[in-house]
């Protein structure tokens, strides 16, 4: 009798010991690179065969999808511990709510000096940390130089918006299509826009109309970009029907040669045009970074992209920092970028990228001097939605740049 | 009161077995109504209050609601351009399911309500699309409006014309969405009126056909009037269903362009939660609500009462 209690009661210690392993979730919006998903997929295994006592899970959201779930998430039960982010005023909307946890105090210094100034800053506010930068983003224009020869065009002499607006002409006039974009997703016009207004009011113009000085999103600088977008939109630029095609779509358009330039972030050429799809316009394919405008008071070096990484959310296990850091330690950076999956943000790993196009936007990277994130995440959903929205409209000729500046000012204020 | 002096009275006329037969209901209801109560409570009136609540705050869904605005939200959505062109467009939607749905589902179910196996074919070649999930449909029809590569494009090529975008037509591109919602609903129209069109008594047809009726008189005078509570039915379902079209718009044209296609729904799914306004969305909800429970309080008032 004793031996059966006991077998019973060991039976039952075990069952408590298998299931007291600690668990953590880890949301990240969908992509559609199967790399990705194996990186992800790799580091996890990596991690749970060191600690056998802790479970990883991993779960993809369709990006709307997670923007628009991740607020309900984080304050149900079913909290994530760590959350992908893009940072900007959603990631300070999550800290004020108090749903976000500051991990400084369980950073080494040494860890945190590792990364680039940028990208650290971007998780960072004064000394409290919010989370971890694991890659960077660049959006560029890219070139199909076959077309562009065709139309006799020289790619190194465009420098400044007046070259990039005569090298469309060029285009027009050969009969190829000068740029391809999905303007049914809004966001990839709003690159041209938020590029325009760096370079005619810097990122100084942008933190002045955030806050609130002068006239805000009213300023010569934003209205100033509306009116350098409708010179390029006046050209008729685009491939038709640019507002019913989608992002993936226009990328894909691009690869097919549908078209001479297309603004985008590097990311398309991981998932479309480059690694994973056996790279459709190799040889052909240049890089070309935004065009300067010579604005007083503006920024022709800064770049625009993103710094994407993770948050750890409050009420999180310690595990779950520990595996943040496991995933973003100096090693899987150097992984990633060997296999062209991202440009790392820990210093001095950008040299394990052996990819001849990740290189390049690396080295941009490397000498912008600023690097403003995306103003569709920058300045929250709300505003950023906006952003997106008049981006579109100008293409579409439904608003004035004074009207779409004053579009923003209104949601920004509403916001 | 009514129900009060309907008991007093019932109570001073009820005989033993009666009574005890009463007990019998109140213990059922007791037993059987607070498990349907507390899920009803739970999924339907206290997200709803949430909401009501939420209306009068300017919230971001995280936190707790704290910045009270009264009903500045309510304020903005009656000015904003983009949530009067959503309710022309829903508008739109009814007017459109009322006069061209409707009476062409009326129009094939007179067709087609006799069992024969090749009326039986078609029945089932027009409800498919309803079967289709909206999602589905969507994406099929803007892969057939696309002027790239659509049936939109075979047809430009072949006239050789230049290709054309119709859901990226400002003046065209809710037409397109209209298109779709008639095609994919028209056959559960179609469904309800053969059903009922097949409980018309055959005599009643032939006695009108023998004193002389034409087949449109017979339609008029003896079919039409028959079915009318089914089409009283369906022209409910019809309103409150045009209220909330949403899953065939977003594939579609995404609301867009310059947001000139959403229809309330989407408005709110745009403006509201994809951009983190719950308590604006929330707002927006409210009035769709109030607005779907007028209709369907007054329409049920209006035509379906059961005749005196």
């Amino acid at each position: 009798m004793k031996a059966i209690l006991g077998a019973a009661a060991l039976c039952a210690f075990a069952a408590v010991a298998a299931h007291a392993e600690t668990s953590v979730k880890l949301l990240r919006p969908e992509s559609n690179s199967p790399g990705l998903k194996q990186f992800y997929a790799d580091v996890i295994a990596e991690y749970e065969a060191a600690h056998p006592d802790v479970d990883v899970e991993i779960e993809f959201f369709a990006s709307e999808a997670y923007k628009t779930k991740l607020p309900t998430m984080l304050q149900s039960d079913a909290r994530p511990d760590l959350i992908y982010s893009w940072a900007g005023l959603t990631l300070a909307d999550q800290v004020k709510a108090g749903l976000v946890q500051d991990i400084s105090g369980s950073l080494d210094k040494e860890y945190l000096d590792s990364f680039t100034p940028g990208a650290r800053a971007a998780f960072s506010n004064g000394d409290a940390v919010y989370g971890l930068p694991m890659e960077a983003r660049l959006v560029v224009f890219f070139a199909n130089q076959e077309l562009t020869d065709k139309a006799g065009l020289d790619l190194a002499a465009i420098k400044t918006w007046d070259d990039f607006l005569a090298a469309v002409g060029k285009l027009k006039g050969a009969g190829i299509t000068p740029l391809v974009s999905g303007g049914k997703d809004k966001w990839p016009l709003h690159f041209y826009y938020s590029y325009l207004a760096l370079r005619e009011g810097g990122p100084q113009g942008i933190r002045a109309a955030m806050d609130d000085d002068g006239d805000g999103f009213n300023s010569a600088a934003f209205v100033g970009a509306g009116e350098r977008f409708k010179q390029l939109v006046d050209l008729d630029p685009f491939q038709p029907g640019v507002l019913s095609t989608a992002a993936d779509q226009g990328n894909t358009m691009f690869a097919e040669g549908k078209g001479a330039f297309m603004l985008m972030g590097d990311w398309a050429y991981t998932q479309t045009i480059g690694v994973e799809q056996g790279n459709l316009l190799d040889g052909s394919l240049k890089i070309l970074p935004f065009p300067a405008l010579g604005a007083s008071g503006g920024d022709d070096a800064a770049t625009l992209g993103g710094v994407n990484g993770f948050a750890v959310t409050t009420g999180a296990p310690p595990e779950a920092l520990d595996f943040l850091k496991f995933l973003v330690n100096a090693e899987h950076q150097r992984e990633g970028a060997r296999r062209a999956l991202f440009v790392p943000v820990i210093a001095g790993t950008g040299d394990a990228i052996e990819v001849p196009f990740t290189q390049e936007i690396n080295a941009m990277l490397e000498a912008s001097p600023s690097h403003q994130i995306f103003l569709d995440q920058f300045l929250g959903a709300s505003v950023g939605g906006t952003i997106n929205d008049i981006s579109a409209d100008l293409v579409s000729g439904d608003v004035t740049p004074t009207e779409a500046a004053e579009r923003i000012q209104e949601a920004w204020e509403f916001r | 009161m009514a129900a009060v002096n309907t008991h007093a009275e019932s109570s001073s006329a009820i005989d033993k077995p009666r009574r005890k037969s009463m007990n019998g209901r109140v213990a059922a209801a007791l037993v059987l109504l607070p498990p349907a109560l507390v899920l009803f409570t739970l999924f339907v009136i206290y997200p709803l209050a949430g909401s009501g609540i939420y209306a009068f705050y300017d919230w971001n869904g995280y936190g707790t609601p704290t910045d009270f605005v009264g009903l500045q939200n309510f304020e903005r959505m009656m000015g904003h351009a983009v949530f009067q062109q959503a309710v022309m467009n829903s508008l739109k939607v009814i007017a459109v399911s009322l006069l061209v749905q409707l009476p062409l589902a009326l129009v094939l179910a007179l067709m087609i309500y006799r069992r024969t196996p090749e009326n039986t074919i078609f029945r089932l070649v027009f409800f498919l699309p309803y079967i289709l999930a909206e999602i589905a449909a969507g994406l099929i029809w803007s892969f057939i409006m696309d002027g790239n590569f659509g049936v939109v494009a075979d047809i430009t090529r072949a006239l050789g014309i230049d290709p054309y975008f119709i859901t990226s037509d400002r003046s065209w591109a809710f037409t397109a969405v209209l298109v779709v919602i008639v095609w994919k609903y028209f056959g559960f129209h179609m469904m309800i009126y053969i059903a009922a069109l097949q409980g018309v008594p055959k005599d009643m047809i032939e006695a009108a056909r023998i004193e002389g009726a034409s087949r449109l008189g017979v339609v008029r005078y003896v079919q039409i009037p028959m079915i009318k509570p089914a089409i009283v039915v369906s022209v409910f379902f019809s309103v409150i269903g045009a209220l909330q079209v949403f899953d065939v718009v977003i594939p579609l044209t995404n609301g867009g362009p310059a947001n000139s296609s959403h229809t309330i729904v989407t408005y709110l799914y745009t403006f509201g939660l994809a951009r983190l306004k719950i308590g604006y969305g929330s707002a927006i909800g409210v009035v769709l609500f109030i607005t779907a429970v007028l209709v369907a309080v007054f329409y049920q008032r209006l035509f379906m009462r059961k005749p005196a």
